[in-house]
């Protein structure tokens, strides 16, 4: 009976539960888990401010989970990986290992502004503790600085709408989302962000805090009561490097999500993988793809094979209803078709679809995400039919009564 | 397990799936009253390409990748099907973003559907299929 | 409009309080009817193109729709119908032949329903088929005449080729081409699974029916199209068409624009022509030439196939009978003047040829007389419409009866007699991929088995009431029969007795 250990526990652990347990019924699961409460959804904090959901709703698998999977939940943060002897180590006990997968995510990267330290209501917004904390904080009254314009800002931005008197997003970069939209993509869902009252300072940043106050780099003065930092996150690979496990920005695995160390497996946030639109290996710090790497590395470890070599970057975004779908990489060939709600985007290159933008009429996007997933030709595809509206209708009849009439 | 599956040479494009799972899923006794004057939202669509017409809905994949995907775990498979917790769900659309076939949509109430088989209705075999008068949709083991 | 308006044969009623604007009528009516109107949100209905064939009243899910016949009327009476006066409407308007598909419609006296069956009493035991065996299979051919034996004595089998039949029903000839490529392919397989046979007509057999051979009749007709060896070697049978029912004494006329793809390459005939079949088979002109022409077939088939010869039923039908009977055809199918058609001039439908019943009893009676009953076969057909019409066309003598416009029915006919048009909403009288796709052929052939299943349990109650546990014990046996409400004459023909005799 094998012994596997997983450090983490969110979706990339869960998703190397249900990996492993798909191929051994058997072997013992230790799970070692920092946050004190089992996995659940983090990017629905935000929906939490917005009492759309609720702790108990968020979590993301039943309360039974783990039991059922016969896992052992331990919260306890992980100090220590000893390759030689096959254990890790916390504060408290030592945990021997067959197999070992490393998912221990990412943490907010908080950068150093003048005076920061003199700010009493600063928060991140990455955990349920950084979401009851700021709810606990915040009144009808609060005005809220957001350093970053990224998901999480923005993010947290929606949750607090309504709730707040005021919401200032600042952001170096000078459009929103600049790791998922371009120019035009990004100007829209600001326009409509700022319909619902966010107001945006981009291209600028903080250059020093006062008690109350924050003097930009324009010199522009903003008066807060609430900070939030979400600049970016930074993934956690000390202890695996401290192991001697390869790391670059994050821990290096190949398509099995297997680490430089024999038994040694890492899957989410932390894990630096193969990306199939960039052809490099990169971190693609999303959901489902934690989750699908977590599973490939679970599968691997309890004796079977499986790679996972097509990730791409892919983000379901939105806000106040207006929601932005987009895969892959933004070169080649753009097909585009806009108005004034709404913009579909299309990146050609080499003969096949690498990417796109759709705002608004999201509809079946899904197609597209499979067509630069499974690289398939446009020659093999009804190209008119893929730009106007992604549809079954782009394959070819063969290949449309297989899906339809097949066991998928 | 049993499937739905569509033929596309059978298919008329008379969208009466569209109808019958909207009714279906509407749990109101009467069609006329849980239709009447509605827009109906259904779990299956028909899609329309020159003079080929078919319905998709979902495929309950083997190794589905919305429910891997679905950052709420509202998505889960329970023997064989590809359920959704509505109340689970908040709308964020990853489903949309990786489903293959299009086969998931947002609904009415803030959360996205999808074929469930009729398992919550009550009939006795998916709406789609019992009322397709062509066959072009069968709910069978292959 | 004005003098040449005719007045909608029909009315769409819509129940708008139950109509939930689906559209399903409008998406199914090739006709065109039903509109929706996209500024009110409601169904519209354009009733002048309506035919009637209740596609959409099928179809509504919220059963919102009806089709009524139309009361505005005409000031008819009894010479002059409603019917009549527009029928001169019509020619006045256009100047043409008017033309009509499926069988006879008028008033002319159906014998099936003016004869009895009997059953045992007392004397002797009926059997109940659910306990006892009962045999419906027949065979048809020339049936030999006397016992041959070789030189040690043993049996020679000096049998010629037979039709083997589960039950004494065959599909009647309707053409790839008239009907569609799915109703054929129902028709084919309904056929292969039922043990019976289904006849290609005058339209070639397409190959990918081929494999259906040994259920398949043939037929060879005046245009003789789609006739080649190969095809001729491919069905259980051959079959002469010299006539049809529903307009005996002309031809047909299969309009170039059905004339495409796979109709034009299986009829042998260049896409876009019209596919006339002339009024006679002009290599026949007396009983000598049809005999050339039935052991020409036989010769084609190396002696392997029984000839059929189909003719309508008309006056001198006995005689004429006895003539095919020594032409060396193997069977005679007879067709009466209900029997359907996917289009002819309603002036021929509508007054031309006899009742089947009576052709059926005349050649029955003349052959027998003639002592020639045992060298042919006699299939009947021309509006069979049940079971009890099978009994007595088979008690009058037939050894067994071609359906048609039944099967029609069970595949969604819903006998609108627009097949003309080629609009069949049905997907059967069509060749419009649209419309031929609304016929899933294992529905359709499911709904045949289904048919013709039940008509074979129904054969087997009246024949066990009748206490006969073998098809081939009724053939003939007009003691069987009783006639009610019909005169002497009638009775005479019919060989029967009236009831209460």
């Amino acid at each position: 009976m094998k012994n596997y250990v997983i450090i983490g526990g969110s979706v990339a652990s869960v998703g190397c539960i249900e990996g492993i347990r798909s191929a051994d019924k058997e072997g013992k699961i230790i799970m070692l888990c920092k946050e004190k409460v089992p996995a659940y959804c983090r990017p629905l904090i935000s929906y939490y401010l917005q009492k759309k959901t609720d702790f108990q709703k968020m979590k993301y698998r039943s309360d039974k989970f783990y039991q059922e999977n016969n896992v052992e939940l331990i919260y306890e943060e992980c100090k220590k990986i000893d390759t030689s002897n096959k254990s890790v180590y916390t504060e408290k006990g030592i945990y021997p290992y067959d197999k070992l997968c490393i998912a221990t995510g990412s943490s907010p990267f908080v950068p150093h502004f003048k005076g920061i330290e003199k700010i009493k209501n600063k928060f991140c917004f990455m955990t349920q503790d950084d979401a009851l904390s700021l709810e606990k904080t915040i009144d009808k009254n609060s005005d809220v600085l957001i350093i970053g314009a990224g998901l999480i800002g923005l993010k947290c931005a929606e949750g607090l709408t309504g709730r707040v008197k005021s919401i200032t997003i600042c952001d170096l970069s000078t459009r929103i989302l600049s790791s998922i939209l371009d120019e035009e993509s990004a100007k829209l869902m600001q326009k409509n962000l700022e319909k619902n009252g966010i107001k945006f300072l981009l291209g600028d940043s903080v250059s020093e805090f006062n008690n109350d106050s924050a003097t930009m780099l324009s010199g522009k003065q903003i008066r807060f009561d609430i900070l939030v930092t979400a600049v970016g996150v930074k993934p956690n690979i000390d202890i695996a490097s401290d192991a001697s496990i390869e790391t670059e920005k994050g821990i290096i695995v190949d398509n099995n999500m297997l680490t430089s160390v024999p038994d040694i497996y890492s899957a989410g946030d932390c894990a630096q993988g193969y990306n199939m639109s960039s052809d490099t290996k990169s971190i693609i710090a999303i959901w489902p793809n934690a989750y699908m790497q977590g599973y490939c590395a679970g599968v691997n470890m309890a004796g079977q094979i499986k790679e996972f070599d097509n990730a791409i970057p892919m983000n379901a975004i939105g806000f106040f209803g207006l929601h932005a779908l987009t895969a892959g990489i933004y070169k080649g060939k753009v097909y585009k078709e806009k108005s004034e709600n709404a913009i579909k985007k299309l990146f050609f290159e080499d003969g096949k679809l690498v990417g796109y933008i759709l705002i608004g009429n999201i509809e079946n996007a899904g197609i597209y995400t499979s067509v630069i997933r499974e690289k398939i030709p446009l020659s093999s595809l009804n190209s008119n039919i893929l730009k106007k509206q992604p549809s079954l209708a782009v394959f070819n009849e063969k290949n449309r009564r297989k899906k339809l009439g097949g066991v998928v | 397990m049993k499937r739905i599956y569509v033929n596309e040479e059978w298919c008329l494009g008379c969208h009466l799936c569209e109808y019958n799972c909207a009714y279906a899923n509407s749990g109101i006794k009467d069609m006329v009253k849980a239709l009447k004057g509605a827009e109906i939202n259904p779990k299956i669509h028909i899609e329309e390409s020159g003079k080929i017409t078919y319905a998709v809905s979902c495929r309950h994949c083997e190794d589905p990748i919305c429910v891997k995907s679905c950052i709420s775990g509202a998505l889960s498979k329970k023997d064989g099907i590809v359920c959704i917790d509505k109340n689970k769900c908040i709308g964020c659309f990853t489903c949309i973003l990786v489903c293959p076939y299009g086969a998931i949509r947002p609904s009415d109430e803030h959360a996205v559907q999808k074929c469930e088989l009729c398992i919550n209705n009550s009939v006795e075999m998916p709406a789609c299929v019992k009322g397709c008068p062509n066959k072009a949709i069968v709910y069978e083991e292959r | 409009m004005g003098v040449e308006f005719i007045y909608p044969e029909f009315e769409v009623i819509r129940n708008t309080n139950r109509c939930i604007t689906c559209r399903v009528c409008e998406r199914q009516c090739a006709n065109e009817v039903h509109i929706y109107d996209d500024e009110n949100k409601v169904m519209l209905a354009d009733e002048s193109k309506c035919v009637n064939c209740q596609r959409c009243v099928s179809l509504c899910p919220t059963r919102a729709l009806k089709i009524v016949k139309s009361d505005c009327r005409l000031r008819e009476n009894a010479n002059w119908t409603d019917g009549t006066i527009k029928e001169i409407y019509k020619q006045a308007n256009s100047g043409g032949v008017l033309l009509s598909s499926m069988g006879n419609p008028n008033s002319f006296p159906v014998y099936w329903d003016k004869i009895l069956i009997n059953a045992s009493q007392v004397t002797n035991p009926s059997i109940d088929p659910l306990r006892e065996p009962m045999e419906t299979k027949v065979f048809l051919g020339k049936k030999p005449s006397f016992i041959e034996r070789d030189k040690k004595g043993n049996l020679k089998n000096n049998l010629t080729p037979q039709i083997e039949l589960s039950m004494p029903v065959m599909f009647s000839a309707m053409s790839y081409g008239s009907i569609s490529y799915n109703a054929h392919k129902s028709l084919a397989m309904a056929a292969e699974n039922l043990g019976i046979c289904y006849n290609t007509g005058e339209g070639g057999l397409h190959e990918d029916f081929y494999v259906y051979g040994k259920n398949t009749i043939v037929q060879v007709a005046s245009g003789r199209f789609g006739v080649h060896e190969k095809y001729l070697n491919a069905g259980c049978a051959i079959e002469i068409k010299m006539g049809q029912g529903a307009k005996p004494g002309i031809g047909g006329h299969l309009p170039g624009t059905k004339i495409v793809g796979d109709v034009s390459r299986t009829r042998m005939i260049p896409e876009g022509t019209d596919a006339i079949s002339p009024a006679p088979h002009h290599d026949i002109y007396s009983i000598e030439d049809l005999r050339q022409l039935v052991y020409s077939l036989k010769e084609a088939t190396n002696y392997k196939k029984p000839i059929i010869v189909k003719v309508a039923a008309v006056h001198n039908i006995a005689a004429i009978a006895s003539g095919i009977a020594r032409s060396g055809a193997d069977i005679i199918a007879i067709d009466g003047f209900r029997g359907g058609t996917g289009a002819a001039p309603t002036r021929i439908r509508d007054n031309v040829g006899i009742p089947i019943e009576l052709a059926l009893a005349a050649c029955d009676k003349r052959l027998r007389d003639e002592g020639i009953r045992n060298n042919v076969s006699l299939v009947i057909g021309g509006s069979i419409r049940s079971s009890s019409d099978v009994v007595k066309a088979v008690a009058l003598g037939a050894d067994a009866c071609y359906v048609a416009t039944a099967a029609l029915l069970a595949l969604g006919c819903h006998l609108c007699r627009t097949c003309q048009t080629g609009k069949c909403n049905w997907g059967i009288a069509t060749q419009n991929p649209e419309l031929v796709k609304r016929l899933n052929p294992e529905i359709g052939s499911k709904r045949l088995i289904n048919l013709m299943t039940a008509w074979k349990h129904e054969i087997k109650e009246l024949m066990g009431g009748m206490g006969i546990n073998s098809i081939e014990t009724l053939r003939g046996n007009r003691l069987m029969l009783r006639g009610i409400g019909i005169n002497e004459k009638e009775l005479e023909i019919l060989g029967i007795s009236h009831a209460g005799e």
